[in-house]
């Protein structure tokens, strides 16, 4: 008897093809190869309502590409590892995923140092998936096929959502043109800092960083991913000192400012219990993790739009999924689904700090969460023409070991529409939090001046900074502080293509 | 106090010159300029008065720096501001908004509470200017 893969493993040379058997041949009981079952079509063509994937293979010794990718188009759909005669009491030619074109990874296979890696296309019916419900959606395409034996990794690169499933969602409840004209900021990116340390300040003490922060010239404070509720800090006191120091602060500079109040509970009701608080209270944001999963950030997008409120995510926990290359889901896809779920800031990225991000990856996520269409750019990671059906933007959040020496390349490589966050780049500025913020803001505005008035600022970058620190000596004394800290290791999720793929 | 709205509060005051660098921006991106003045700086005061219509097909900034100037010497204790209107799909929205002049005295707000049941407070920020009436709020306005 074989075991249920062993149809992965074992295809007859006769069925390389996509051709199909007689129904009454193809429903026989057994098992048969996936591609003899339907799920590998090379001749298809995506139909502009499909909704399709791309994923990063690299199939078990033995396994051909053709035979995996339909496998993974399989077991994401219709499939099952025998045939079932069920399928016949539906259009089963409808709802099985079709894979319909491998492409072999470029810097892979023979004569490199990794696996012979494989990029397969797979188009799935729109009528596979429920409206509105990224838990759909992920359930299908992310379900059950990355712990698949066939393959020995899966990776799953890029998606294309159709203009006719995207209709479905909500998007962001506020988006980028929105926040600004709430905020009346303009032209400028926002400027944020988390509170360090991340836990164990009293409420009280707490609210001493947001105010000083806001008054010294950022525009929003953020709780960090973990702070909740804990012994040190009730929920209630951190929300009614931090609005105090919002609210001061507003009065002190004549701005809208805003603190990222984390709403992330156990439950839903605790969630809504928070929110309500921080709406009661005026603030113009709330914060959510990506922990909380997708369907509670859907229903937080809800009451956010419902309530004129900015909601911001953190992305708490995508490491453990987005950072290898070789499996996983890229974080190009999350944010695909978080702006069609609605979050109206994610962090995305920045480059130059302590996390993860390459230049041309970050790029691709950048586009994604802000651009109205993106073309098929591979050199980003973007492998499908992608039109955002007029969903609002959302506002990439750069965070992460970034400080005021660096504002010349984060402008170069964010550009303006981004909340820059300067956690301990603010906070640990030797002559207090207030400096420290007053320093990114002289920062900032003398580069976005310096970027209007047509200066390159790669090279006259340091130049400007410089020259604005003789006026602001906070900015000086930051800019000699942390002249030499940069984060210089190679990235780990890079973008693999070569200018013309090859054909399978 | 400093009121810190606007795309560059944090720098010194710009010159002229300065303005017309970013005003040339402005229009090589194809926005429209406007400019408006306000005796309320309030952060929740959006409306401030139009000195005239976006200019939306002029394309040479010392034309709008007239405008500035004029808008300057018609209300000289008033917050002056230019914005850059960009009407593209997508956008549609104010792009780039700074202010090129403010009164010589700013008195800035005052923040008010009132008690509310679970600690809770209703903030409201108030403007000092406006305990006077409007076109009497800063000294150099007219009687």
């Amino acid at each position: 008897m074989r075991a249920p893969d062993a149809k992965v493993f074992d295809a007859p040379a006769s069925a390389h093809g996509a051709t199909p058997r007689v129904p009454r041949d193809r429903y026989r009981s057994g098992v048969i190869p996936y591609r003899s079952m339907g799920y590998w079509q090379p001749d298809y063509v995506p139909k502009d309502t499909d909704i399709l994937a791309l994923f990063r293979i690299a199939p078990q010794e033995g396994v051909e590409p053709e035979e995996a990718a339909a496998a993974v188009a399989g077991e994401s759909s219709t499939a099952t590892w025998t045939v079932v005669w069920t399928d016949r009491l539906t259009a089963c030619d409808r709802y099985r995923a079709k894979a319909y074109r491998v492409d072999p990874v470029p810097g892979t296979g023979p004569g490199t140092t990794t696996p012979q890696q494989y990029f397969a296309r797979i188009a799935y019916d729109l009528a596979l998936f429920e409206e509105g419900s990224i838990a759909n959606l992920t359930a299908s395409i992310i379900g059950n096929v990355f712990g698949f034996k066939a393959v020995r990794t899966l990776r799953l690169e890029d998606m294309r959502l159709p203009v006719a499933y995207l209709k479905t969602f909500q998007g962001p409840p506020t988006g980028i043109v929105v926040e600004r004209e709430r905020l009346d900021k303009f032209g400028r990116p926002l400027l944020g800092a988390t509170v360090k340390p991340k836990l164990g300040l009293s409420g009280k003490n707490y609210g001493r960083v947001v105010y000083e922060a806001l008054k010294g010239g950022l525009d929003f404070v953020k709780d960090d991913e973990n702070i909740n509720s804990q012994p040190f800090m009730h929920w209630r006191d951190r929300f009614l000192f931090a609005m105090e120091g919002v609210n001061r602060a507003m009065a002190d500079t004549g701005e809208v400012k805003g603190h990222y109040l984390n709403v992330t509970a156990a439950t839903m009701e605790d969630m809504y219990e928070r929110a309500e608080l921080a709406q009661e209270l005026g603030s113009v944001v709330i914060m959510i993790d990506l922990v909380i999963g997708y369907t509670a950030i859907q229903s937080m997008s809800r009451w956010a739009r419902k309530h004129d409120m900015i909601l911001h995510l953190h992305r708490a926990g995508h490491g453990t999924y987005t950072r290898q290359k070789a499996h996983g889901v890229s974080f190009r896809v999350i944010a695909k689904w978080m702006r069609a779920a609605g979050v109206d800031h994610i962090h995305a990225g920045t480059v130059v700090g302590k996390l993860e991000g390459d230049p041309n990856v970050v790029r691709g996520i950048y586009d994604t969460l802000r651009e109205t269409r993106t073309p098929e750019c591979l050199e980003h990671g973007l492998f499908f023409d992608q039109d955002w059906a007029d969903l609002r933007k959302v506002m990439p959040v750069a965070s992460g070991g970034i400080h005021a020496g660096q504002m010349h390349q984060l402008l170069g490589y964010l550009g303006e529409d981004v909340v820059l966050q300067f956690g301990g780049g603010t906070i640990g500025h030797p002559m207090g939090i207030q400096a420290g913020a007053t320093a990114n803001r002289v920062a900032l505005e003398a580069m976005v001046l310096a970027r209007n008035e047509g200066r390159d600022l790669w090279n006259d970058g340091p130049d400007i900074l410089e020259q604005a620190a003789r006026h602001c000596v906070p900015l000086r004394a930051a800019l000699e502080l942390w002249k030499d800290v940069t984060f210089d290791y190679a990235s780990t999720d890079t973008v693999d293509y070569v200018a013309t793929p090859t054909a399978s | 106090m400093r009121i810190t709205q606007g795309t560059f509060s944090f720098l010194p005051d710009l010159t002229d010159e300065q303005i017309g660098r970013q005003l040339d921006y402005a229009l090589s991106r194809g926005w429209a300029l406007s400019v408006e003045s306000t005796d309320d700086a309030h952060p929740r005061n959006v409306f401030w008065d139009m000195w005239g219509m976006p200019a939306f097909d002029r394309t040479d900034a010392a034309t709008i720096l007239g405008e500035v100037q004029a808008c300057r010497r018609a209300h000289p204790d008033r917050y002056v501001k230019v914005n850059a209107f960009d009407a593209e799909s997508g956008w549609e929205t104010v792009r780039l908004s700074f202010i090129v002049q403010r009164p010589k005295d700013e008195p800035g707000f005052a923040l008010e509470r009132q008690e509310g049941p679970g600690r809770t407070q209703r903030y409201t920020v108030r403007a000092y200017a406006c305990d006077r009436p409007a076109g009497r709020r800063y000294p150099g306005d007219a009687p």
